[in-house]
């Protein structure tokens, strides 16, 4: 991936079909055309530089004594990016063939910005030491910014890294909402290697995005030598946490296909992760999980299915009680599973533990013989997930034919909900189907205990606030 | 028998369902006898078996093993209603015991076939045999264990013990098989079934006139006997005694219809009663049973005789109608049809019973039914309820007549039920009729109805295989995203593209729609396809039928579903309000009554397509019109600089004008399909197929009948709602193809998305059910905004279809099963199974951009 000869980088190519992404560069700094010695790209040529995804073409659209601007042009070969994605994930959606990423400043800038300023980014230079040590005035333009989070989020990560940032949503054509593209203008006396480190690691964060195409040993690398900006940067932990997260996104079942066809984007943060987003400051699930295993202790249990495992939180606590001799995880989701396995470390553990715990796929909705027999099952956390019109068919599987002596049910209670600052139809969580008053719970509760020939006691789950109780709420049925 | 006087060789019947034990001396030719009388693959021999596990078939260490898998292999054949022999000495009691054991938990009968011969004729023939090194003294003991053990044969459990004496009679013997005494399969009917009688003659002759019979009576004006003009005959689900006024006047009438074969019959457990106490033993004269005592005893012995002997004769279960009719008084688990145990006679007779009593001290039974899987049709009685329901295709026809409810009969195979009231409450019910809905849940479905691979049987493409991994995904989006399954009854399945034109400039085109069809129909019809979003709509005329025919009990008292088999709307009243119009179309068109249903699946595409994709518009569609619109001028604003300064920027700058007029025409493509909605103002419903009416699936290629039906719904539509949906019939061959051509292009350039060409045929063949030809704007969304560049067509062209044809293929025959088992009121289960099927199979990796 060299420099090539003007000539040959402009011939035409057939089979290319080609997009743009762009990016400029601009110095006031005099004489302004030093911008082409610190990037090492002369500003009378048009070069031109492979990538894997397409080409990175950089050229000038001005270039004078006053001002100098350079641009980055990106021409991405949807196709191949397509090919890739399909051979690195397997999976096969519309979203692989249609996508912002040819037009949008998103990961792939990053990484041809990485590569054809290569050298300006390092800060060294052998022919103009001084120029690449100093700050200098700089205008940085980019007209669409994938960003989760909108322009006050591009604020918030490059003003404190000394830019002015001048950012504005881009439309949706034909509705009247903002797409979660950001037009980005920043300006400021920035040394240029640090501007590039900063569009190096921040427009990946912004985008935030699930993009299979980039190597994620290269990104790890990359914040690692952050440099000290990103040590000293307020919001480092979402930058970090951000990276962190995109490490997870490389599968996509047969699940995401069925999302499509559903002409739907079905969240499916329920099974990530169930810290439910409002209550994501507080630990409510280590105390909501404390609460269900005080109850699985007093009912004298020693076998137990967890219905609705999710990633195995429950299942891990359950495993450090050695009075727990036999432990089902049930999920609907086998991506649920698949991460239960990874959480509880399956592949590593002993045999006698490992005798103890087995995973399956089951659904609450389907009567399943692999449910019965054991002294507690446990629902936390999943009722609100399933509709209400599929309740009954629920209690029917785990009250009327799993029959454990002791359920334990837990759900979100919705008069907590305003000590989240939610709005009074706002629910915790996008998944959830319903959220019910304490009074809603302890009705439904009664009812299945008495159709179903149990017993049930309903207690608060965390703090208790005198008006709206506790945040989760909890019912323990049992029988003879 | 005695040996030497047999002159008549003997011939031994044993059940066609059985297991048949041998047993004889080593030498007294047992695998002989085996292999002239029984296939090979029904004979077990212990020989066999131990050299099996031992690669030796004289090694005696591995006897033990040996008869571990003779065990597991009978076990398995018996399990799978297979006729056994089991080949070894079973000269010790222990080792027939547990043969014995083994056959009652399969609840199939046992025979012993005793090979009596000398032991000199025995010991002759092991010395005759190189692999045979037994001692006489071996032979002598075996011989005295077994005339030891002849005596109490029978009183080991089996049920006939064959004795052949001597070598002779062995080598004489012939084999035949008997049928079972369940077995009347060659009763093919057609069937009144006719639910528990209990003494009410009135009722039942009443009943029997409504069905049509001409009842027969005696000089005293008795009925003794009826006869159907079209040769119907009666089935009895038994219990036609106690508790009523007149239980010998039933049994009259009923043992002259059996007798003269107007009539089978299955006995009740009160007849099991009845009996017990007519033969002089103990039994409590409760729950009726002493009026039938007290009635019986105006009658003269000899009637009391005849009647005990019909009662005490009488099969606790029927097999009917090539086995696809099951008749037993308390119904019959899957696993119980056609065998014979006490455990299956106690099923027959009781239910299901756990031992535990209920509030009134009546029996608790379990609910079989609702596990019921099996195919064939199981009717029963003895449960009262108060209006008999299909559950899992079993039905209980017991509706309480001698508590005052009435007296049920079911038309099989019609299943068309006819009932009379009682005159009156004869006996005082100990717990009040329930209905059975309260004990039936039928939205509950198994996990193995559904998961790990499996085969489903369609008529269209024979057996299709759905992978554990698909329906694992399946599962999950069923779970957590599909509406309830009693109004999930279809889902629609995929349809795949024309052949890739070559046409410049396009990527679909008519005309290889009409080449594909060409040959295989004479016409086909070109129909305007909506851009909207796929809806199937389950419209019931009125929530009664919801209620009766669905079992549905909450609204929507119907169901407008999408492609996953979601609820379309969240607020349950925007699917009322859409069902209630059609509904109210459908009577204003007199539809209800043309199609002769009560409710109808509809295939529709509701619009506009943001009503339900709008997220999905938002995030793929115009999030990257946004970017491109936002990136392509600021581009080509740079490279105007460039070339100003001299730059020979001149190719890049041409492409990117190019791309920018392609996302151009992009972002005009989504926003046709978009327009905003308020509740159901803004939105329409174009139905193009009636799927299926009661008793009748239509999803078959009629489309000039089905596009009538649909035009008299949508013209009735006095509301807005429903959306005409555009059509042209098409003699293939003719200019006709021209024309659709033409009417193809006019409609895409008016926005459309393109049309779906369906062959026109009377018949079901095994062929595309439709061919999608989408518009060349229409596909920017989903082939990219520049796919009409010339060379990304030359690529776009390699698309491979197979895939995607074949996965069209199986979906819809899946679909059309799922039709049929909805139109006839299959069980919920089977339904699903082949919906669910539909679910899976669309999440198989196919190119989503066909």
């Amino acid at each position: 991936m060299g420099l090539v000869s003007e000539t040959r980088s402009l011939r035409v190519r057939g089979g290319w079909h080609d997009r743009r992404v762009l990016l400029t560069i601009t110095t006031t700094a005099r004489p302004a055309t030093d911008l082409g010695r610190l990037l090492r790209k002369h500003p009378d040529r048009v070069q031109s530089f492979e990538q894997t995804f397409g080409t990175a073409w950089v050229c000038y659209p001005e270039a004078g004594e006053e001002r100098c601007t350079a641009a980055l042009l990106l021409e991405v070969d949807a196709a191949r990016l397509a090919r890739s994605h399909a051979r690195a994930s397997g999976d096969a959606t519309l979203k692989q063939y249609v996508n912002d990423r040819p037009y949008a400043a998103s990961s792939l800038l990053a990484v041809a910005l990485g590569k054809v300023f290569s050298t300006a980014r390092t800060g060294v230079s052998e022919e103009r030491p001084e120029l690449a040590a100093a700050a200098m005035p700089l205008e940085i333009a980019l007209p669409a910014v994938p960003c989760t989070g909108g322009p006050r989020l591009v604020r918030d990560l490059f003003e404190p890294l000394g830019w002015e940032v001048q950012a504005e949503a881009v439309p949706l054509p034909g509705f009247d909402a903002d797409s979660r593209h950001v037009s980005v203008r920043l300006r400021g006396e920035v040394r240029l290697s640090d501007a590039l480190s900063h569009l190096y690691v921040l427009l990946p964060v912004l985008d935030d995005a699930k993009h299979y195409w980039v190597d994620i040993g290269e990104v790890d690398k990359l914040v690692r030598s952050g440099g000290e900006w990103l040590a000293a940067h307020p919001l480092r932990g979402l930058i970090a946490g951000r990276y962190l997260a995109h490490r997870k996104s490389y599968e996509r079942a047969a699940f995401a296909r069925l999302e499509e066809v559903a002409e739907a984007v079905e969240s499916d943060a329920d099974i990530a992760e169930d810290a439910d987003t409002a209550e994501q400051s507080l630990p409510l699930h280590r105390i909501r999980i404390g609460a269900v295993m005080d109850a699985l202790a007093a009912s004298g249990a020693a076998s137990v299915l967890d219905l609705g495992c999710g990633s195995g939180k429950l299942l891990a606590a359950l495993l450090d009680d050695p009075r727990y001799t036999r432990i089902t995880g049930a999920d609907v989701s086998s991506r649920a599973l698949g991460m239960a396995e990874r959480a509880l470390r399956l592949d590593r553990m002993g045999e006698r533990q490992r005798q103890r715990l087995q995973l399956i796929q089951g659904s609450v909705v389907y009567r399943d013989k692999r449910f019965a027999g054991f002294d507690a099952a446990v629902l936390m956390e999943v009722i609100e997930h399933l509709d209400p019109g599929r309740l009954p068919a629920m209690e029917r599987v785990v009250f009327g034919d799993a029959r454990p002596r002791t359920v334990i049910v837990t759900t979100p209670n919705a008069e907590f909900n305003a000590r989240y600052g939610l709005g009074a139809h706002e629910m915790r969580h996008a998944d959830h189907r319903f959220e019910w008053e304490r009074d809603r719970f302890a009705a439904w509760a009664e009812g299945v205990a008495a159709r179903y020939g149990y017993r049930v006691r309903i207690e608060g789950v965390g703090t208790v606030d005198p008006e709206a109780g506790s945040p989760t709420q909890m019912g323990v049925f049992d029988r003879d | 028998m005695t040996d030497a006087t047999v002159t008549e060789p003997q011939t031994i019947s044993v059940p066609e369902l059985s297991l048949v034990v041998l047993i004889g001396v080593s030498g007294s030719g047992k695998s002989t006898f085996a292999a002239t009388h029984f296939k090979p693959t029904q004979v077990i021999s212990s020989d066999y078996c131990r050299g099996l596990v031992a690669d030796d078939e004289t090694d005696q260490a591995a006897t033990a093993e040996a008869f571990k898998l003779l065990h597991h292999i009978v076990g398995t054949r018996l399990r799978l209603g297979l006729l056994t022999v089991v080949d070894a000495t079973n000269v010790q009691e222990r080792a027939r015991t547990e043969l014995v054991e083994l056959a009652r938990s399969h609840h199939v009968l046992v025979d012993a076939i005793v090979l009596d011969v000398e032991p000199s004729v025995a010991v002759e023939r092991n010395a005759a045999r190189p692999d045979r090194d037994f001692g006489e003294s071996v032979v002598r003991r075996h011989h005295r264990d077994l005339k030891r053990s002849l005596k109490h044969l029978k009183k080991e459990g089996f049920r006939r013990v064959h004795h052949l004496a001597g070598a002779e009679a062995v080598a004489a013997a012939r084999v035949v098989t008997e049928k079972s005494w369940n077995d009347r399969k060659e009763e093919t009917g057609p069937f009144d079934l006719i639910g528990d009688v209990h003494g009410c003659r009135a009722e039942l002759e009443a009943l029997l006139g409504d069905l049509g019979w001409t009842i027969e009576r005696d000089g005293q004006g008795r009925a003794v006997g009826a006869a159907h003009p079209e040769g119907r005959k009666a089935v009895f689900v038994g219990d036609l005694v106690d508790r009523g006024p007149d239980t010998p006047g039933v049994l009259r009438l009923v043992m002259g219809m059996v007798k003269a074969g107007t009539a089978l019959c299955v006995q009740g457990n009160h007849e099991h009663k009845l009996v017990r106490a007519l033969n002089g033993r103990k039994v409590k004269a409760t729950h009726g049973l002493a009026e039938s005592l007290e009635q019986l005893g105006a009658e003269d012995e000899a009637f009391r005789e005849e009647a005990r002997a019909f009662m005490d004769g009488l099969r606790a279960h029927l097999l009917l109608d090539g086995g696809s009719l099951v008749v037993a008084h308390a119904g019959l688990k899957e696993e119980f049809h056609g065998r014979a145990s006490g455990a299956v006679r106690s099923f027959a007779l009781y239910g299901d019973t756990t031992g535990e009593t209920d509030e009134y001290g009546l029996p608790v039974r379990l609910p079989w039914a609702e596990e019921y899987r099996g195919a064939a049709a199981v009717v029963y009685g003895h449960t009262p309820t108060v209006d008999p329901q299909w559950i899992n295709n079993t039905i209980c026809l017991d509706t309480g007549c001698c508590f005052g409810g009435k007296l049920t009969a079911l038309r099989y195979p019609e299943r068309e039920l006819v009932a009379v009231d009682a005159e009156r409450e004869w006996y005082e019910p100990v717990r009040p009729l329930a209905p059975v809905a309260a004990e039936r849940d039928a939205a509950t479905l198994d996990i193995t109805d559904v998961a790990g691979d499996r085969h489903l049987e369609t008529g269209l493409v024979g057996t299709v295989k759905v992978r554990a991994e698909n329906a694992a995904a399946a599962l999950e989006v069923m779970s957590r995203f599909a509406d309830d399954p009693r109004r999930l009854l279809y889902l629609p399945p995929t349809m795949a593209p024309v052949d890739a034109s070559d046409t410049d400039g396009y990527l679909e085109h008519p005309a290889q729609a009409f080449a594909q069809y060409r040959g295989r129909a004479e016409r086909v019809v070109c129909q305007e396809k909506h851009m909207g979003s796929r809806a199937v709509a389950l419209v019931c005329r009125d929530p009664e039928t919801a209620k009766r025919r669905f079992g549905l009990d909450a609204a929507p008292w119907g169901a407008l579903l999408t492609r996953t088999g979601r609820a379309f709307f969240e607020d349950e009243a925007l699917t009322t309000g859409v069902l209630d119009r059609v509904a109210a179309a459908a009577a204003a068109a007199g539809l209800w009554e043309r199609l002769d249903t009560d409710w109808m699946l509809l295939d529709c595409e509701l619009l506009p397509w943001s009503a339900k994709a709008r997220d999905l518009i938002e995030d793929q569609f115009a999030g990257v019109a946004a970017a491109g619109l936002a990136a392509l001028p600021a581009a080509a604003a740079v490279l105007e600089a460039a070339a100003a300064r001299g730059l020979d920027v001149a190719g890049l700058a041409a492409r990117t004008d190019s791309r920018r007029s392609n996302m151009e025409a992009f972002a005009e493509v989504y926003q046709r399909y978009c327009w905003p909605t308020e509740g159901l103002d803004g939105v329409r419903l174009a139905p193009f197929q009636v799927l299926a009416t009661e008793g009748r699936n239509r999803a078959d290629h009629r489309h000039d009948r089905h596009l009538e039906w649909i035009d008299a719904l949508t013209a009735a539509d006095g509301s807005g709602l429903l959306l005409e949906t555009r059509r042209r019939f098409v003699a293939l061959g003719t200019a006709d193809e021209d024309e659709a051509t033409r009417w193809w292009i006019d409609l895409c350039a008016d926005g459309g998305e393109g049309m779906v060409v369906k062959p026109v045929l009377e018949d079901r063949p095994k062929l595309q059910p439709g061919l999608k030809v989408r518009g060349r704007e229409y596909l920017r969304i989903i082939y990219g905004a520049d796919y009409t560049e010339p060379e990304r067509l030359v690529a776009l062209r390699q698309r491979r279809l197979q895939h995607k044809r074949s996965q069209a293929l199986r979906e819809y025959a899946l679909g059309v099963e799922a039709l049929d088992l909805t139109a006839e009121n299959a069980p919920l289960w089977q339904i699903h199974q082949y919906v669910f099927a539909v679910l899976a199979l669309e999440s198989e990796p196919v190119d989503p951009r066909l």
